[in-house]
């Protein structure tokens, strides 16, 4: 009992002594101890903008890739491996979860932590309800000014809103969700099994993700799902995915610290090298067939299909060995992360939610743009430029208008100062 | 080696008379040769071709394989008439079974019946679309598309895969790629030739030949589009087949 404490109490003394007002959000990096385990205390007043940094990196290729693929889609990772920004997102995501709301649990108990967690779900499902309307009066739109006899076949699609009474009911549900609206849904699932997670995880960090690595094999080995609205299963599966959301807040709760010895192990980088190279080489047949011969018959068959659904064990794995390779080489208290180069992306990481949603909603955007315009490529560049230059400034002016208003709770005297960590 | 020698001589062909086809031609929608080429071979088409015998092909697909209104400008039937134009001594029986809004899996059950009704030498099958709209579960549609194909194989016929159509207005409504990369994937381990129906009204799109973004056209369009998919699929059956650019002339 005494160890499981000392693993939640350390980032917290150390955040704890931060200058209201200030960012005190500072989780421990994910393998701080790794350079240097004399300072595993984070310094005062400091997030880990590494953590930021990858959020908002995340969100921009998120957003990159709910676009028509374009030349700018080359350059998100999921053409260079396996896994993608999802991974990434999910991850942090548990990470500062973990972080934000085990430090509330700590101060003010589990009942006040578990209802804060609920609002944060609730914002989140608002946020997709939001999203949900503007994608019905787009799809309402394109119904109504579409009569292309070539394309009689694909505008079947609007035959849900021939059952509105159905079709809205199971999108509240959940059950209903159009292209590239799958992340919330998960998101929400994961923050409503937050408060046990913490409960466990504060009890028996070990054992809790041992559970969760349980619950992942389970859903493989029976085939588990969440079924969707009209047929078929949920993108992400969240009884898969909660592995790496766990694995995350396992992390943030000291776990990244017991790590950091294996992590920063040559073989371990080694390993991680050799499969992210592999992975590439896979990953390249895709794009350029005729290398497909170079890959092995046998280990072809046993590799394919890679599930993203189910999050698949090579993606996860891709995700570790990234993961390593990245804390290695990018310690946190790298000067680059202070340049005025990453700053619209930690500004970006700094606000996940409102920058996923203004995400999905400019590529719903960018995508009537490019069909009622009829784009070509410099368009569609320009279109995926604009929506980045979009998140940063939104970005920026949020980060603007809580730093005022912090400002003014601190005269105050109030203690706010919640939602630093991105809200998890 | 050899394919490389023939993708050579196919692109110094289009090279040649790519230009004075612009000038002449309504239409013009070029391919590039890549997307136009495959790796796996129609053996049971080349088989009947060189002996001379009469080419029997049955095209099952769903709506986006016909035009309602004017289903013989569509492409199966734009397809026998540039196979006819191309190879004038070859007979080129068609027959077409379109069905409408139906998945991979509720056509796959039926494809021995007509198989063994219709005895064709090569089965075109589109598909992919229905399930793209009904968000099928991605690997129940793979297991549908792998099981319609051993049955078509069984039954001693090629196979060719067609994929869905480009269609930009609805592209944020109908989630293609997961489909797309199961047809590919299906077509792979079977050796078919998967004709790249996405990609190339993609490339048509971008390359300005035909302005896919319009919310009303006419029936026109759709003739134009149809037509150049027909000839694009009967030079992608003559590279499968391999029938040598000798006889094609």
């Amino acid at each position: 009992m005494a160890s499981s404490v000392e693993h939640v109490a350390t980032p917290v003394t150390g955040a704890g002594v931060a200058p209201a007002g200030s960012p005190s959000a500072a989780p421990i990096a994910v393998a701080s101890v790794a350079a240097a385990p004399a300072i595993s205390l984070p310094q005062t007043g400091e997030r880990e903008l590494r953590l930021d940094l990858f959020r908002g990196l995340a969100l921009w290729l998120i957003f990159i890739d709910h676009l028509p693929p374009s030349l700018l889609t080359w350059l998100t990772i999921r053409n260079y491996g396996f896994s993608d920004a999802t991974e990434i997102f999910i991850f942090i995501s548990g990470y500062t979860a973990a972080f934000v709301y085990g430090r509330a649990m700590l101060e003010s108990g589990f009942l006040v932590a578990a209802a804060r967690i609920l609002r944060r779900a609730w914002q989140i499902y608002v946020a997709h309800v939001f999203l949900f309307t503007i994608f019905l009066a787009e799809i309402s739109y394109v119904a109504t000014s579409f009569e292309n006899p070539l394309y009689t076949e694909e505008m079947g699609i609007i035959d849900f809103l021939k059952e509105p009474q159905v079709t809205i009911v199971q999108a509240l549900l959940l059950r209903f969700r159009p292209v590239n609206m799958d992340v919330l849904p998960l998101y929400i699932v994961l923050m409503l099994a937050l408060p046990l997670i913490l409960l466990s995880m504060r009890w028996k960090p070990d054992l809790t993700l041992a559970l969760s690595v349980l619950l992942y094999a389970v859903t493989w080995q029976y085939d588990l799902y969440f079924s969707s609205y009209p047929n078929g299963t949920w993108v992400f599966n969240p009884l898969a995915w909660q592995l790496l959301f766990v694995f995350g807040a396992w992390c943030a709760m000291g776990g990244a610290q017991r790590l950091s010895k294996i992590i920063s192990s040559p073989i371990t980088l080694w390993i991680s090298f050799v499969y992210l190279l592999a992975a590439l080489w896979v990953t390249l047949t895709w794009y350029v067939p005729q290398f497909s011969n170079l890959v092995p018959r046998r280990l072809e068959q046993w590799m394919y299909p890679i599930d993203k659904t189910n999050l698949d064990v090579l993606r996860f794995a891709h995700f570790l060995a990234l993961a390593t390779i990245t804390v290695h080489f990018l310690p946190r208290d790298w000067s680059g992360l202070k340049s005025p180069w990453l700053r619209p992306l930690i500004l970006c990481g700094q606000h996940s939610l409102e920058i996923f949603c203004l995400g999905v909603f400019l590529a719903f955007a960018g995508h009537f743009i490019l069909a009622e315009v009829g784009g070509g490529a410099a368009l569609h560049a320009l279109i995926s430029l604009c929506g980045i230059l979009i998140m940063w400034g939104v970005a920026s002016v949020i980060s603007w208008y809580k730093h005022v208003a912090d400002k003014s709770a601190a005269r105050k005297g109030a203690a706010g100062n919640a939602d630093l960590a991105g809200g998890g | 080696m050899r394919s490389w020698v023939i993708l050579g001589l196919a692109l110094l062909m289009a090279g040649m008379t790519a230009r004075p086809l612009h000038a002449e031609e309504a239409q013009s929608c070029d391919v590039p040769e890549s997307l136009l080429t495959t790796d796996s071979s129609l053996n049971k088409v080349a088989d009947v071709v060189k002996s001379g015998r009469p080419l029997d092909i049955l095209v099952v697909g769903s709506r986006s394989s016909t035009i309602v209104s004017a289903d013989s400008s569509a492409y199966p039937t734009r397809l026998q008439a540039a196979l006819k134009e191309k190879l004038p001594q070859l007979t080129v029986n068609l027959s077409v079974e379109i069905q409408a809004k139906k998945t991979a899996e509720e056509v796959a059950g039926g494809l021995s019946k007509l198989v063994e009704a219709k005895k064709p030498t090569l089965v075109i099958w589109q598909t992919g679309t229905v399930d793209a709209m009904r968000s099928i579960d991605p690997d129940d549609f793979r297991s549908a598309l792998d099981e319609g194909v051993t049955a078509l194989q069984n039954a001693g016929a090629d196979v060719i895969l067609i994929n869905p159509q480009y269609s930009p207005r609805t592209e944020t409504m109908i989630s293609l790629p997961p489909y797309l990369d199961n047809m590919r994937l299906v077509a792979q381990q079977h050796e078919i030739p998967l004709f790249d129906r996405f990609a190339i009204m993609h490339q048509w799109n971008d390359q300005g030949d035909f302005d896919l973004f319009s919310a009303a056209h006419g029936i026109d369009l759709a003739k134009r589009v149809h037509d150049c998919l027909g000839r694009a699929l009967s030079k992608f059956v003559i590279d499968a087949a391999h029938i040598g650019p000798a006889q094609q002339n």
